[in-house]
């Protein structure tokens, strides 16, 4: 029997997101703030959400995130991105509204809007990523540095009788009766980085099932300001952050389950 | 046999952070040393056959740089049960 010879047809496994912009991000090479607004990218592609969505970019190394996404985007004050986002959410309800924040941002500066936002049940999605310091401004030690972490402000290690402990926000954030989501991943590596992507899109969601408030905290690495290379950068993570910070599902609305 | 598979570098993306190199499951992506980005890193390349088209190396970029591409598997026809 003769067979004619099939020509192998050629399938794209992995692409760009079409939600990013073609700029050539600010990020230090291998710095995981990159991963995380890959996953964003690809989640808000997947749900066909980008007509519709709109960020708020954090003061803090992603200040420019409005520039790598293609959608409309605003900036906030340092720390402020839940209360704007509450804003333009309640003005625009059937748009999609999230935050993308750091741990100085959301934690220190901004603990007040993100616990209120929180609390109100305000139907937004907040991306937080913990790199457990300053990354921005010189590597400062965050409320979220790990104790005996050296910091350029705490350069013989976090001393907890001094400074005190690291905040957790998911487990904060859990005790919130307007909270419909709030979960905690990790970027370090290919297995996780695809659980925290499942997380993204419930987030997302959760949104847009009016089940209120939803955030997803992403441990993510700052090698430049650890002063390691990147993949030493996310045997840290995995090390010394998942320790400090549990992974897991702090709280998931009933609805989300099924 | 494999899938065949493999990847495109966007040179104005690619930070030459490595992290695809040590993700990589056969260990078939290295820094291309020979060569600089317009931004003046060491971007990375393929270094041998073997790639399965696994996407591992793509998921763990930062800087989405790296388009992966595979063979679709073929399946010969086969002849119909009744001639
Ligand atoms: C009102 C105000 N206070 C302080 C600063 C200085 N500042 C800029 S970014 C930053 C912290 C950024 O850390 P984080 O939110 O963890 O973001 P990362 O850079 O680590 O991603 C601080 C304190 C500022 N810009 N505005
Ligand atoms: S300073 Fe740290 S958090 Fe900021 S871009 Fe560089 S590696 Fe990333
Ligand atoms: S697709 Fe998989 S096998 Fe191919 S280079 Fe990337 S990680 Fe390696
Ligand atoms: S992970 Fe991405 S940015 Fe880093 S070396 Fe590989 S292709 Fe380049
Ligand atoms: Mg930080």
């Amino acid at each position: 029997m003769m067979t004619t010879p099939v020509k192998p047809e050629i399938q794209v496994v992995y692409q760009r997101p079409d939600s990013f912009t073609d700029l050539t991000t600010h990020y230090c090479p291998g710095c995981t703030h990159g991963i995380a607004h890959r996953l964003v990218a690809e989640v808000i592609d997947e749900m066909g959400l980008r007509e519709k969505s709109i960020g708020v970019a954090p003061v803090g190394c992603s200040v420019f995130a409005y520039k790598y996404f293609n959608m409309d985007f605003v900036e906030a004050a340092h720390g402020r991105a839940p209360a704007m986002a509450t804003g333009i959410k309640r003005v625009l309800p059937k748009n999609t509204v999230f935050t993308y924040q750091g741990d100085g941002d959301l934690a220190s500066i901004g603990m007040a809007e993100i616990i209120h936002a929180a609390a109100r049940g305000e139907n937004i999605t907040v991306i937080f990523i913990n790199n457990a310091i300053y990354g921005m401004t010189g590597g400062q030690m965050a409320p979220t540095t790990l104790p005996g972490m050296k910091t350029t402000s705490s350069p013989f290690g976090r001393d907890v009788e001094l400074s005190g402990y690291p905040v957790r926000m998911c487990e904060i954030l859990a005790t919130m009766e307007g909270a419909g989501y709030i979960v905690r991943r990790s970027l370090h590596d290919a297995k996780h980085i695809r659980q925290a992507k499942k997380a993204i899109r419930l987030a997302f969601e959760t949104q847009e099932r009016g089940l209120g408030f939803a955030m997803v905290e992403l441990l993510s690495s700052c090698p430049t300001n650890w002063e390691i290379n990147p993949h030493e950068a996310l045997d840290f993570i995995a090390e010394r952050m998942v320790p400090v910070f549990p992974l897991g599902d702090y709280k998931v609305n009933e609805e989300l389950k099924h | 046999m494999p899938v065949k598979g493999w990847i495109e570098v966007h040179d104005l993306h690619c930070k030459g952070c490595a992290l695809c190199v040590s993700a990589c499951p056969q260990d078939v992506i290295s820094l291309d040393m020979e060569r600089l980005t317009p931004k003046g890193y060491h971007p990375a390349h393929l270094i041998a056959d073997g790639c399965t088209g696994c996407a591992i190396c793509a998921i763990v970029c930062p800087d989405a740089a790296i388009t992966v591409y595979r063979e679709a598997p073929v399946h010969p026809q086969k002849a119909p049960a009744s001639a």
